[in-house]
């Protein structure tokens, strides 16, 4: 492994400039001195400057590398449990039919059942049971993706395991994180969960059509939105009614021209 | 969040160091953690109880150094001590969400024997 960077890539023993021997020692190389002393183990500093992440960050890239050199555009969808999240990529994929062919990655801790019901559109679904792993990280991602057959496929939509804290921290190799928050959840979430709210590229807001039912201040959900998420695109929709989606489809289907654009030139 | 993962990895990495380097005995870890980076020190503390049993950092110290947040204002071209993810500039009130430090999750060095 790369010693210098910790990359763990390369192998082998470099030598650079080294010293052969090929030519006549005319010179020893020993160190006698006139001492005795004992090699008893002295204590020694070791830096390491690597990050605990590294192993998910260098197998993200990995995926990113692989889903790009396959022309997809890839989706993590990450909120908390009850958010939507399963509803919203089922009929992300049924008004993408005819433009853009989905395929879906989703984690769980345990049951099918979202698989299930994304199967009733008609898309290739592959279910990652985590067990008691609170989010999805790069492997698991790569396993499952192995499992589908991308040639079938533009958009990669990964659904993460219901939860708002963990998977901030897995890339997963995904182009864009699209975080949901839905109206029959607090205003404050963002500033509940400003590291998952702040690392996504795109926030929406779901379950419109309830907004009145639960009592939704809009304007403070979007201002808490607007100041953890600033960089985001944000969208207002209802999944169930399709109020707003067609905001959402366009914009998917900018970014997936966008993204074979950036993979069909040299980087 | 996963402390536990997340100190079981900075173990992996330190007994491996040690290992690559011909050492016995692990003395001291130590991982550099940011203000923002969402482990929660007391929780790696804990994590690290349970994690080092059975390894060559058995009797291992660990010392966690803490990352300040640290935020770069474009207008002021300089930087400035936050809290958050998104901030006020002291001197000209511009909002910056340019983190500069604060998100570090590292294992900085070992001491080794």
């Amino acid at each position: 492994m790369c010693k210098e960077c910790g990359c763990g890539l390369g192998g082998g023993d470099v030598k650079i400039g080294g010293h052969s021997h090929e030519h006549d020692q005319h010179h020893g190389h020993g160190h006698d001195h006139g001492h005795s002393h004992s090699h008893a183990p002295a204590p020694f500093k070791l830096d390491l400057n690597r990050s605990l992440m590294e192993k998910n960050n260098l197998l993200a890239e990995h995926n990113r590398g692989f889903f790009r050199a396959k022309k997809l555009l890839v989706l993590n969808v990450v909120s908390s449990p009850g958010s939507g999240k399963t509803t919203f990529i089922r009929e992300t994929a049924v008004k993408l039919a005819g433009k853009l062919r989905v395929g879906v990655i989703v984690g769980d801790l345990a049951t099918d059942n979202d698989a299930a019901r994304l199967k009733t559109a008609g898309i290739p679904v592959i279910q990652i049971t985590t067990g008691t792993v609170c989010h999805l990280d790069a492997d698991m991602v790569s396993k499952a993706a192995a499992q589908l057959d991308l040639d079938k496929v533009d958009v990669l939509v990964i659904e993460n395991v219901g939860n708002l804290v963990c998977p901030a921290d897995y890339d997963l190799g995904e182009d864009l994180r699209v975080v949901l928050l839905s109206t029959t959840e607090g205003e404050d979430k963002p500033l509940k969960y400003p590291p998952m709210f702040h690392s996504a590229q795109v926030a929406i807001v779901t379950k419109s059509d309830l907004a009145a039912a639960a009592g939704f201040n809009r304007e403070l959900a979007l201002a808490n939105l607007k100041r953890v998420s600033h960089h985001a695109e944000i969208f207002e929709l209802s999944s169930k009614t399709g109020e707003g989606m067609k905001a959402w489809l366009d914009f998917l289907v900018k970014q997936r021209t966008l993204s074979q654009q950036r993979t069909a030139g040299p980087i | 969040m996963h402390e536990v993962s997340i100190m079981a990895e900075a173990v992996r990495m330190a007994v491996e160091a040690a290992q690559a380097a011909g050492a016995q005995r692990i003395i001291s870890l130590r991982l550099r953690i940011g203000k923002l980076s969402g482990a929660v020190p007391e929780a790696l503390e804990f994590a690290w109880d349970v994690v080092r049993n059975g390894t060559i950092a058995e009797n291992a110290r660990l010392e966690i150094e803490s990352v300040a947040a640290i935020c770069w204002c474009a207008t002021c071209q300089s930087e400035f001590d936050c809290q958050d993810f998104l901030n006020e500039c002291p001197r000209c009130h511009n909002l910056s969400g340019d983190l500069r430090r604060g998100r570090e999750l590292d294992i900085a060095a070992v001491e080794l024997e």
